[in-house]
């Protein structure tokens, strides 16, 4: 009992003990509650299924949500009301961080998109198919951290008189050319790290988009190609449309990882030398500087400029059902 | 002769595949230098860090790692330094605090987050769809939005005190719902009814058709999502920063990695080191596990 409680791996056992228990509880309800007249079944079952999910959404993120959004509107310690001040501040002193997150919101999206949806349909059917596969799938095992260690390593930089420890900056005094900093240069610098987060979303693209290619029906692409479709209408028209869905949940997966990313400027640059992004500006306010109204105000921001992305795929699953 | 004869007149044809059309747009060669290139670019940093975390220290630090193939030098004082060297850049007991913080923290999003798909997918209610599309918007939620107002659920309770890793894990698991719940329903809803209404007709209840129907036909839908949640929770820094406090008993090996860089960013020999430890991990159950993901994957999706 004493190990289960008072050593790190009992408290690893302890709790996924604990967890089992309470499923084989809900799941016994259920079965108690299978027996229930339809109405009262239906109510019971949707309790069991999703309550406790909602229940610990509601409390950990609905109700933590709506206490942020109050407290944009207050000051730093949330104790006087303020109005839009935080608003104001971030228009005026918090561009740079606003024009860098719209690029990472673009870019790392549609690069790893383009990038997964290219190598898994040239790779498709190939003697290497798997081993192609897991190499560009193996970035997304490494944890951003890591990841922004492994290519601070790439761009690392020296003096021309120096050796370059640096592979790319190797290649590039190779060539005959100064030596880059890569990190410390802006504006290039963003996209060096937006290339970093490419880097790792990639794999996942890959992976999900491959699946979807490897499920359209051949006889749907047979027809296609006995009707006499090139192979750019085939792409286009068939594989493209048909693999759809799944490129929607790709790009706003992503897209909704990237505005959250702030790993990356953190362990790489520190966010310094004009690579400030919203999610580690909202870090900066919140936890360094202890500003949470501010901070908060940021959160705020993130979330309404997502919120267009969410109707338009809330919208696009809509029309998914309508075709099915 | 007639059986060759066949055979030249019906090559074993492979099935069409969608991807068809895209290569011969681009040319097989030019596709498959294409291919190489992204292959090349997506490893050889990677390569790079593994190779150099065996170097001396004066060696990282003096030339590239692409020179060990003219002057080939090994050592593990990297290594022991990061596992058992002084305390402050000894990272052994955050990678121990990062396997305690994942464990639980994939288990219960994922089994949370089916048992919900099937109450958005299967069971029919009033209002399901708008509280789904509510579930799904709340992925948007950026992080840091719920960071503090959670923390102060937690801090200063007996319970946190007795149990420093729950906060860790609640808040990984209530991070993580939204999306598995998403995923793991657009999988679920791809199951055809008829399944499901034919046992339904057979007397099976819902714990029946839930264990008995829905768990294996979801099984490389579970199998890969729990693999994106575990890399999730493993490469996670900003629930690990906040959470732990810089507290050693919890903090996980990403939030220390990261203080290491900040604190020694041109120490190379610790850095590689210590971001292969971190990501070592990762691999094995990415290896392990990757077969039985694409597999599974296709098999679904063969099957959907």
């Amino acid at each position: 009992m004493g190990f289960l409680l008072y050593s790190k791996n009992g408290q690893l056992i302890l709790a996924v003990l604990a967890f089992l228990a309470v499923l084989v509880i809900l799941l016994l309800i259920a079965r108690a509650a299978d027996s229930l007249r339809r109405r009262k079944q239906t109510f019971a079952m949707v309790a069991v299924f999703g309550g406790p999910a909602l229940l610990l959404l509601a409390v950990g993120l609905i109700y933590p949500a709506v206490r942020t959004i109050w407290m944009s509107f207050m000051d730093k310690r949330s104790d006087s009301f303020v109005a839009l001040d935080n608003y104001a501040y971030l228009f005026q002193d918090g561009l740079q961080a606003f024009g860098n997150t719209l690029l990472w919101v673009v870019l790392v999206p549609l690069g790893s998109t383009v990038i997964g949806l290219v190598y898994s349909v040239l790779i498709d059917g190939s003697r290497f198919e798997k081993v192609a596969k897991s190499l560009l799938f193996l970035p997304m095992a490494i944890s951003f951290v890591g990841a922004g260690i492994i290519w601070k390593f790439m761009y690392e930089y020296r003096g021309a008189a120096q050796d370059q420890i640096g592979l790319l900056n190797s290649v590039i005094t190779g060539l005959g050319f100064e030596p880059v900093r890569f990190l410390q240069d802006s504006p290039l610098n963003t996209l060096f790290l937006i290339f970093v987060m490419v880097w790792i979303q990639a794999g996942f693209a890959m992976v999900v988009l491959s699946a979807a290619i490897k499920a359209v029906p051949s006889d749907i692409v047979e027809a296609a190609r006995l009707d006499g479709a090139s192979s750019s209408q085939l792409f286009f028209q068939i594989t493209i449309p048909s693999i759809r869905p799944s490129l929607v949940v790709v790009l706003t997966t992503i897209c909704i990882a990237t505005l959250k990313v702030f790993d990356i400027t953190q362990t790489m640059t520190g966010a310094e030398f004009g690579t400030q992004v919203l999610a580690n500006e909202m870090f900066d306010w919140s936890f360094t500087y202890g500003n949470n109204g501010i901070g908060s105000a940021m959160a705020v921001v993130i979330f309404v400029l997502v919120i267009p992305l969410v109707v338009y795929n809330v919208r696009q699953m809509n029309k998914n059902k309508a075709v099915r | 002769m007639t059986t060759q004869t066949l055979t030249s007149v019906n090559p074993t044809k492979k099935p069409a595949s969608a991807a068809g059309g895209f290569k011969k747009l681009v040319g097989n060669r030019i596709g498959s230098a294409v291919a190489l290139v992204i292959a090349v670019l997506w490893t050889v940093p990677t390569v790079g860090l593994f190779v150099s975390s065996f170097r001396p220290e004066s060696e990282i630090k003096s030339s590239g790692w692409w020179t060990v193939l003219a002057n080939p030098q090994f050592t593990l004082d990297n290594y022991a330094s990061v596992l058992g060297g002084s305390a402050s850049t000894n990272l052994a007991v955050y990678f121990q605090n990062s396997i305690v913080i994942a464990i639980p923290a994939t288990l219960a999003p994922l089994i949370l987050a089916i048992m919900a798909s099937y109450a958005f997918s299967v069971l029919e209610w009033k209002g399901r769809d708008i509280v789904f599309v509510g579930v799904f918007t709340l992925q948007i939620v950026p992080l840091q939005m719920a960071l503090i107002p959670l923390l102060r659920i937690f801090s200063g309770t007996a319970i946190a005190d007795t149990f420093p890793f729950l906060s860790l894990w609640t808040a990984h698991t209530i991070f993580g719902l939204p999306l598995a719940i998403f995923l793991l329903h657009n999988f679920m809803s791809e199951v055809p009814r008829d399944l499901i209404e034919a046992a339904r007709i057979d007397g099976a209840g819902h714990v029946t058709v839930f264990l008995r129907v829905m768990l294996p036909l979801m099984l490389p839908a579970i199998a890969s999502y729990a693999i994106f949640q575990f890399l999730w929770v493993w490469n996670d820094l900003l629930v690990g920063l906040t959470f732990s406090g810089g507290s050693r008993t919890v903090q996980p090996l990403t939030a220390a990695l990261a203080a290491l860089t900040g604190d020694r960013g041109q120490d190379w020999h610790l850095l590689t080191a210590g971001a292969f430890v971190s990501i070592i991990i990762p691999l094995i159950v990415f290896f392990a596990l990757q077969r039985f993901f694409v597999r599974g994957l296709l098999a679904g999706s063969v099957k959907g």
